[in-house]
């Protein structure tokens, strides 16, 4: 019975691919997205205009404060009823990408504030403008303190990204759910769905691992 | 949308938004006691000094922290029964919560136990402190400080992430505006309400999570 099962889900592989494929489109695409938003917004979050800095960080913790599920239901159910139509594929890369960036922007942000202020006041007194500052002195340091959770954070995004599937995108998730209808072999199905998502994250997570490592013995040694 | 939105059908569906509110609180305070008890056990396996013990603990460990709850939840879902377990959605549900949170709280744990240096733990058997003197007198009230904020950073991952359990037909706060969707078609209604009641119970726990930082640091500086 078993073997059966194994050779049918075998049958199933490249459907298995394509869901791969889904889910890598839709964690890339959100995690370009994210980051760039984010690191916008973790600029104006760190900066001294109050009122803006006040509503992003109320914006980040609606966000934070509800499950993601609730999120890309509402983008996918309530946003047509406000006039915007969207298919599954573009709803569900708006919610992670909106996702993403609420949780990096708060990386960067921390980032930018953990740069000592004589930096910044050496910057000024060398007449960089506050872009140059930002550019040169601030997001160069910064990014010690910023790439391992960011890199974290994307494994997160990934892992996020199965969550789509409550809405019928394709990805792994949606397509171990369809598979497991005909091969009623749940720990295969999902085994396999398991390894798949295991193959792409467990790497990264030994990148964000070695990264605060390496860059923690770098600035103790400075 | 705001004219037609309708808030005589929530006050109409207000009980079984209650109903579901204690429904996720159950589900995920279950869930947070389970993990807290695997995660202390995971942790103690983890750091153990036989090679086999360790390396199972790692293995638990890296598997649930790369592949993402909700390829978890199926794979228990739909793989159970598959093993001839019969087991209730609640069961599952809370089963999968548990084993995901438990890997987080290991990690936490672990590295909270392993910031206390291990010349405290030379300086305790040296006054002749046998081993679980030394964790209930030394190791563990310096840990609870290092641990506190981010496992209580992790409950309140496991309460948004109860969430999913609405795709295995569990009935809880995403469920309620599911049906409210499916049976009088208002997914603006069901799911904001849904969101309102998560952000309640999200500003409490963190206003809670403040304030025992808040604590802890006072009670550093005394």
């Amino acid at each position: 019975m078993f073997a059966i099962h194994f050779t049918q889900l075998m049958q199933t592989l490249p459907f298995f691919l394509k869901g791969l494929w889904g889910t890598i489109a839709i964690s890339g695409l959100s995690l370009l997205a994210g980051s760039l938003v984010g690191l916008i917004m973790g600029i104006i979050r760190a900066s001294r205009y109050k009122t803006l800095r006040m509503v992003l960080g109320a914006w980040v913790d609606l966000i934070r404060g509800t499950p993601f599920l609730v999120q890309i239901f509402i983008a996918f159910f309530i946003l047509p009823e406000v006039g915007i139509q969207l298919e599954a594929f573009p709803a569900a890369v708006i919610a992670l990408s909106n996702l993403s960036a609420c949780f990096i922007c708060e990386i960067i942000a921390g980032g930018i504030l953990a740069i000592p202020s004589g930096q910044r006041e050496a910057a000024t007194a060398s007449g960089l403008s506050s872009y140059q500052q930002l550019r040169y002195v601030i997001l160069p340091q910064a990014l010690r303190v910023i790439l391992p959770p960011l890199v974290g954070q994307y494994v997160l995004l990934i892992k996020d990204s199965s969550v789509v599937s409550a809405i019928g995108v394709l990805d792994v998730t949606r397509v171990g759910w369809l598979t497991v209808q005909r091969v009623p072999e749940g720990l295969l199905v999902f085994g396999l769905v398991g390894v798949l998502y295991f193959v792409i994250c467990y790497p990264l997570i030994q990148l964000s691992n070695s990264l605060e490592k390496r860059l923690t013995v770098v600035t103790t040694r400075l | 949308m705001l004219e037609t939105f309708n808030f005589r059908v929530i006050l109409e569906y207000l009980p079984l938004y209650w109903k579901c509110l204690l429904a996720t609180l159950w589900l995920s305070g279950g869930g947070l006691l389970g993990a807290l008890v695997v995660g202390v056990v995971a942790c103690a396996m983890r750091i153990s000094r036989s090679k086999l013990v360790s390396t199972g603990a790692g293995i638990y460990i890296e598997s649930i922290r790369s592949t993402p709850l909700l390829a978890q939840l199926y794979f228990f879902y739909f793989g159970l029964p598959s093993l001839g377990i019969p087991m209730s959605e609640e069961a599952t549900g809370v089963l999968a919560l548990t084993l995901n949170s438990g890997a987080y709280m290991a990690e936490i744990i672990r590295a909270g136990v392993q910031s206390i240096s291990y010349g405290q733990i030379e300086a305790a058997m040296s006054s002749g402190l046998g081993y679980f003197q030394r964790m209930r007198h030394i190791v563990l009230p310096q840990a609870v400080g290092v641990t506190l904020p981010p496992l209580l950073g992790q409950a309140i991952v496991l309460f948004k992430d109860s969430a999913l359990l609405s795709l295995i037909s569990i009935m809880e706060l995403t469920r309620a505006g599911q049906i409210m969707t499916s049976e009088r078609f208002m997914p603006a209604e069901g799911f904001l309400t849904t969101a309102v009641f998560y952000l309640l119970i999200y500003y409490m726990l963190k206003g809670i999570s403040g304030w025992t930082q808040k604590r802890l640091i006072f009670r550093e500086a005394r």
